[in-house]
Parts: C-alpha cells; sequence; structure tokens
C-alpha cells in the first residue's frame, strides 16, 4: 500500500552535528532516514535528548544540517537556502511547539500573532482579508472573533495551543511538524486537541511529522510510527506493526516500560527493565548505539552500526538480530 | 477505625491580590499502614496543597489552613508548631518532588545530603551516619556507592538523582511518603526503574505511600487505593480496580476516556470541553458543572452530597441520588484486561 502513495518528504542520511566546545562534537542527529507520504501522520518517539525536535527542527531549517538530503515534495530543501527559498519553505511548512506559554509573543495580540505568516508572505491583499482570514482560523480552532484582540496571557494551555496551531494554519501549509503539541497540557485538554488536530487533517489533508514520549498518544494519533535512539533510528514501521511486533529490542523494553492505565494488565505483564541510563551523544557507543544497554547485545554490536534496512514490507529495523547478511556472515 | 492519617475536612486558602483562592475545600481521606494512596485530577485541582498541608509546607503568607484537621497518628498536625512539625517531617512524613534536580543541594556532596536528617532525628555519630548512607545508596541501586557517596548532584543521571531523593526521604525509615509526581521528569524506562525501585522499597519498609500524579497508568502499576480530585474538592474515591473499572462520577469518566489506550484501538478520543474551574472564584454547585454532559439544575445550584457504593467507594455527584434519571457510563469504560 505504501509504495502507490506519493511521498511529500524524503529525509536521507540526515545528521545535524554541534560543536558544543572546542575539542566534543555532539552527534544529536546521526544519519536518519525515512520518507513522510502525503496525507499521513509520521509519530516520532525516543527518550529525552534522542534527537527528535532536532530532526524536525533541522527539517524545516531552523538548523542548517551538518549531512544528507532533505527532499520535499521532489525539490532538495537540505542543501544550501538562501532567505528567499526559506521563506518560500516556511508557506508550506509549518511548526507547532511543546510550551504554549513561552512559544507565544506576550506583547502581541492574538490577531497579530495568527495573521504573522499572511504577513511575512504578503498573503493578505487588505486589512479586511487579513481579518477575515484570522477570525476564520480562529473559529476553525474552536475560538472565536472575541478572541482576536486579546493577548496570550489571558487563556488557558490548551487555548494557547488553538493560537498556535491557529497560526501555523493559516497561510495554508501542507505540512506541519508538531513538536510535544499536547505534552504541557492537562490529559483532558490533551484529547482536546488531538482532536482537533485529527479534524483539521481530514477536512483540509495534511501531513504531519507528530513528535512526543507520549507512545500510547503516538499510536492514537500516527499512521506509522518512528522509534529513535541517541541519534538514530532504530525502527519504523506502521503503528499497528510498532505496537504489536517491535523488532528492535529498544522498541520492545521501551514498549514494556510504559505503564497501562489499567490495573488487570499491570498486574500480570512481564517488564523488560533496561538498566543504565542513555549515554553522552558526545561520545556515543561504538557500533549499535544501543549496546550499552541491549539485553542481546553481541560482539558484533560493538563493532559494527547495524544497517538502517527494510526487513518486511514498510516495516524498517537497524539491529544485527534482524541482518540477514551478519547472520550469513557468521554462519 | 484506626488510621495511620486521616484528614478531616481540609480547607486551604491563598490570598491574593484581594482574591482568595479555595485550593483545597473542604477534603477528608484516610491513609493506612502500608498501602498506596494514588491521588489523581487536573493541575490546580489542588492535589499538591493537599500534600503540602500534610507536610507543615503551606507558605503563610499567602497560604492558611482556613479550617480543618490532618490526624497522624491521632494527634493532629494542624495544631503543630513550626518546631514540632520539624521533627515530623523527614523523620515521620517525608516527601520527594517532581523535579529531582532543584530538590537536591547542588554544592554539596550526595553522602552529606543523606547524612543531614540521620544526623539530626536519629542522633547518629558522622561514622555511622556516612555507613547508613552507602547502604542506603546500595539500596536504591546506585552501584559503586562507596565512591559515589562523595560525589556531586551533577555528576549523577536524571534516573539516579530521583533515587538519590528517594535515598534521602527513605532515610529515617518514615511511616508516610509523599510522592508529588516522581516520575514525571523521567523518561518511560527510567520511569520503570523507579516505579519498580519505589514498589520494592515498600514491601522492605512498609512505608505507606501518597502517590500524586496525574498518569493512569502510573497510577495502575503502584496504587492500591484512588482518590479522584476536582476543582478543590475530592469527586471520587475507590479501591483501583473500583475507580478504574467500576467508576461512578463523570469526571472519572472523562478523565480514563481521554486517554487513548496502549493495547486497544481508539477512534475518537472523548474530549471534555471546556477547562477547570476558578478556584477564586468557585462554582456553587458542583465543581463538574460547566463541563459536565450530565449536568442537571440541582448540580449548579448544590453541591451534591458522597453516595456510599461499597464499603470502599464513595463519589460526589447528583446522578447517584435516586431521583436523577439512569446515565450510562461511556462504552469505553469497564473493560479491562486483555481480554
Ligand atoms: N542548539 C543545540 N546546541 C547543542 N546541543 C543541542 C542543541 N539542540 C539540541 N542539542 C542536543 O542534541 C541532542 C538531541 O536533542 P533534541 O532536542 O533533538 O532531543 P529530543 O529527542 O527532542 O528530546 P526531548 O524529548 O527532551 O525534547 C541532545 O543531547 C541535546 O542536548
Ligand atoms: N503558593 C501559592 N500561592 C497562591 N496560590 C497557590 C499557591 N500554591 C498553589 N496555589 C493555587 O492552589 C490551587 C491548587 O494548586 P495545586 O495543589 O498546586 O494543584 P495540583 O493539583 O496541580 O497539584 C491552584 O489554583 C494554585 O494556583
Ligand atoms: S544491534 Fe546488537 S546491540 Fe544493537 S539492538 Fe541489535 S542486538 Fe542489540
Ligand atoms: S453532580 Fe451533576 S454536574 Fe456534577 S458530575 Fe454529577 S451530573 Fe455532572
Ligand atoms: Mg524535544
Ligand atoms: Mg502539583
Amino acid at each position: 500500500m505504501a509504495e502507490q502513495r506519493e511521498k511529500l518528504l524524503q529525509v536521507k542520511n540526515l545528521k545535524k552535528y554541534f560543536n558544543v566546545s572546542r575539542h566534543d562534537v555532539l552527534k544529536a542527529v546521526d544519519g536518519v532516514t525515512f520518507d513522510v507520504y502525503k496525507g499521513e501522520t509520521l509519530g516520532l518517539v525516543g527518550e529525552s535528548g534522542c534527537g527528535k525536535s532536532t530532526t524536525g527542527r533541522t527539517i524545516i531549517r531552523l538548523y542548517d544540517p551538518t549531512e544528507g538530503e532533505v527532499i520535499f515534495d521532489d525539490q532538495d530543501v537540505g542543501g544550501k537556502l538562501n532567505h528567499s527559498d526559506k521563506k518560500k519553505l516556511s508557506k508550506r511548512m509549518q511548526m507547532i511547539f511543546q510550551d504554549p506559554y513561552a512559544s507565544l509573543n506576550p506583547r502581541m495580540m492574538v490577531k497579530d500573532i495568527i495573521a504573522e505568516g499572511l504577513d511575512i508572505h504578503h498573503l493578505a491583499k487588505s486589512p479586511k482579508e487579513r481579518m477575515e482570514r484570522v477570525y476564520e482560523m480562529l473559529e476553525t480552532v474552536g475560538l472565536n472573533r472575541e478572541h482576536a484582540n486579546r493577548y496570550p496571557h489571558e487563556f488557558s494551555g490548551g487555548q494557547r495551543q488553538r493560537i498556535g496551531i491557529a497560526r501555523a494554519l493559516a497561510v495554508d501549509p501542507d505540512f506541519i511538524i508538531a513538536d510535544e503539541p499536547i505534552s504541557a497540557l492537562d490529559v483532558s485538554i490533551q484529547a482536546q486537541v488531538v482532536n482537533l488536530l485529527q479534524e483539521l487533517q481530514e477536512k483540509q489533508g495534511l501531513t504531519y511529522l507528530f513528535i512526543a514520549h507520549d507512545l500510547s498518544m503516538v499510536k492514537h494519533i500516527s499512521d506509522r510510527v518512528g522509534v529513535m535512539y541517541l541519534g538514530n533510528m532504530a525502527e519504523l514501521a506502521t503503528s499497528d506493526e510498532v505496537y504489536e511486533h517491535p523488532l528492535h529490542p529498544y522498541t520492545q523494553s521501551l514498549l514494556s516500560a510504559i505503564p497501562v492505565a489499567d490495573p488487570k494488565i499491570e498486574r500480570s505483564r512481564e517488564r523488560i527493565i533496561l538498566e543504565g541510563d542513555v549515554p553522552s551523544p558526545i561520545d556515543p557507543p561504538s557500533g549499535c548505539r544501543f549496546r550499552t544497554r541491549c539485553p542481546f547485545a553481541m560482539d558484533v554490536c560493538a563493532k559494527v552500526r547495524p544497517k538502517w534496512h527494510e526487513v518486511e514490507e514498510g516495516h524498517w529495523v537497524a539491529c544485527h538480530l534482524h541482518d540477514e547478511e551478519m547472520k550469513t556472515e557468521k554462519a | 477505625m484506626n488510621h495511620l492519617l486521616e484528614i478531616k475536612d481540609l480547607n486551604v486558602i491563598f490570598h491574593i491580590f484581594g482574591a482568595d483562592v479555595q485550593a483545597v475545600r473542604g477534603i477528608s481521606l484516610q491513609l493506612n499502614k502500608g498501602e498506596t494512596l494514588a491521588i489523581v485530577g487536573e493541575s490546580g485541582s489542588g492535589k499538591s496543597v493537599t500534600s503540602k498541608a500534610v507536610m507543615g509546607l503551606i507558605p503563610n503568607p499567602p497560604g492558611e489552613i482556613a479550617t480543618g484537621e490532618i490526624l497522624f497518628e491521632g494527634r493532629d498536625l494542624v495544631k503543630y508548631s513550626k518546631k514540632q512539625m520539624q521533627k515530623v517531617r523527614g523523620k515521620e512524613i517525608s516527601m520527594i518532588f517532581q523535579d529531582p534536580m532543584t530538590a537536591l543541594n547542588p554544592t554539596m556532596k550526595i553522602g552529606k545530603q543523606i547524612m543531614e536528617g540521620l544526623i539530626k532525628h536519629q542522633s547518629l555519630s558522622k561514622h555511622d551516619a556516612k555507613k547508613r548512607a552507602i547502604e542506603l545508596l546500595q539500596l536504591v541501586g546506585i552501584p559503586n556507592p562507596e565512591k559515589r557517596v562523595d560525589e556531586y548532584p551533577h555528576q549523577f543521571s536524571g534516573g539516579m538523582r530521583q533515587r538519590v531523593v528517594i535515598a534521602i526521604a527513605l532515610a529515617c525509615n518514615p511511616k508516610i511518603l509523599i510522592a508529588d509526581e516522581p516520575t514525571t521528569a523521567l523518561d518511560v524506562t527510567i520511569q520503570a526503574q523507579i516505579l519498580d525501585l519505589m514498589r520494592d522499597l515498600q514491601e522492605k519498609t512498609g512505608t505507606a505511600i501518597i502517590l500524586i500524579t496525574h498518569d493512569l497508568g502510573v497510577v495502575a502499576n503502584l496504587a492500591q487505593r484512588v482518590a479522584v480530585m476536582y476543582g478543590g474538592k475530592i469527586v471520587e474515591t475507590g479501591t483501583l480496580d473500583e475507580i478504574f473499572y467500576n467508576p461512578k462520577h463523570p469526571y472519572t469518566w472523562g478523565l480514563l476516556s481521554s486517554m487513548p489506550k496502549l493495547h486497544a484501538k481508539t477512534d475518537k478520543l472523548l474530549a471534555i470541553p471546556g477547562t477547570p474551574p476558578d478556584l477564586s472564584n468557585p462554582p456553587k454547585g458542583c465543581p463538574f458543572a460547566p463541563r459536565c454532559p450530565h449536568a442537571m439544575k440541582v448540580c449548579t445550584e448544590h453541591m451534591p452530597a458522597y453516595t456510599e457504593l461499597s464499603a470502599t467507594q464513595k463519589a460526589a455527584c447528583w446522578l447517584l441520588d435516586e431521583r436523577a434519571p439512569k446515565v450510562d457510563p461511556p462504552t469505553t469504560i469497564g473493560v479491562g484486561g486483555e481480554s
């Protein structure tokens, strides 16, 4: 099925390194490859610091990639871009941020926040048209016209996140990167925002890259899910496949670590409890990044970096346990 | 019955900018020896204020325990002086907070921070306190404790810091441990380690735990009983199974159905519309009425009384009044287990 679908975004061997001191390079994202299909939601999960936000921010060019390709709608947008190219990109790709408090300028009125993109891209022909678009956006995200002349501090967390969504939608983008858009919200409000994102996707055919660490929410909203560990992609498949047949030992332990809101399941579950912590991305382990915590680590895992490949149709994994070539070599 | 801790009709008010924020509005609850009671609810519903009241940590001004009793082994902590409370805190009741970094002093060696309480409350010599500190680090699963006891917090990872915070909290064998969002700042694989540790330690020490969290997965993992708070009140309490499989309060229904399930497919989440009440001007009747899909006229006028549903479960909702229409919970409620 995946094959017939059109690719909106192709990310190939993307790397983003940060020079954190004179001697140290932090490999925040170290060679990730994946596609995003038109109209789908691709979820990105993994523990804090594994490179999810950096991946998103590099795609949207808040950071310049260190290496690799980003192809958006058949156009290479990963290389050198001048100001006007970046501007063009920002009309089609928008971002929603985690913190609904910090991401809105407290001194700007809601109408000006929402119209920011319209102003940058000169999308409104007259002040009247600009306001009409603002009203339309407010109503689209479940707020109302009266909110246009207020300031962000007059709104609750969930309402501010709606304003952030309205701002992103105003320029009529195709692709939205949502970086932990609900993490700062209460459970009951999270559901409001997730439902809104889903409705908007259905109505407007939007494509999402949805970054989060709450795996149950990611499963709920995503068509496919990618699991990251220490700057690498460990596994990627449809969300049902990832949750029901995880292949990578890291995905398996991550899933088994989540406490489930169902006491009967909790009482009967066997957990794989990982030991230790995530190593530093400044000096990551050789070979497979996960080997210092992996219950199945073998000699080869310290020497050779496992290949990122498709083991079954649409199911990608990077692990020597699932590498046929490796197996034959050993035999 | 003799409870380890019994809170009776507690009211906590913050006086700010000429308004009175009624953070906790007449809550009563009991905690028994060795059990884990979870308090769940939206942010701002009064969970942390309740636990701070038990610890004698309500800042005054602006805060004040307006009325109520907090009976710890029969003695009313509300009447205790600051000095008397200092003896209780850390020794008989201790607390761990959400952010392990702010709970630790960055300029003091880990060992010294653990030893402080031991020297203060148990009059151990320096030598014995250090020995005990090393034992405690071992107990909470810090490898190489003899060496790490002389290190500083920044040399520890987030998960290890939370282990240290737990070691400090448990140093004097408290009878009650209050854990306010103990794993919220941690990654899931580290959270699993800490939850395991807490369960293990409770088996070993018999400490009763009050667990405050918004994560119903963590509740299902660790708690035996649950209190659901909304708008400064406890709207429902029950055993873990009663709350998850047979809840009676519409807010509990909403809370359970607004979360996607990892083990089942959910088409659309049942979101609760609206936002929680402003506690400086709380609703006259049921605090959930403005958001409740079943609200009736009586709900906005009068606060519902508790209905006893079993020896262990009660809820405050007008739907439980015999004159009220019969309402079924959402279909997603009550289906549990792997089935
Ligand atoms: N501007 C920067 N300069 C230096 N290092 C950075 C920068 N941004 C991110 N990093 C580092 O890159 C790594 C990946 O960070 P990133 O923010 O992408 O993680 P994440 O997966 O989004 O984590 P979280 O779940 O905590 O948001 C981390 O080690 C982080 O400290
Ligand atoms: N130090 C304080 N000063 C003023 N108001 C406070 C203070 N601490 C808490 N509150 C208020 O009390 C109410 C309950 O807060 P809290 O118990 O912290 O909620 P939660 O259930 O999220 O733990 C909130 O309205 C909060 O703003
Ligand atoms: S490659 Fe080796 S260390 Fe890495 S996940 Fe697979 S088995 Fe574990
Ligand atoms: S008392 Fe009324 S408003 Fe409150 S939860 Fe029950 S039905 Fe809803
Ligand atoms: Mg991030
Ligand atoms: Mg709190």
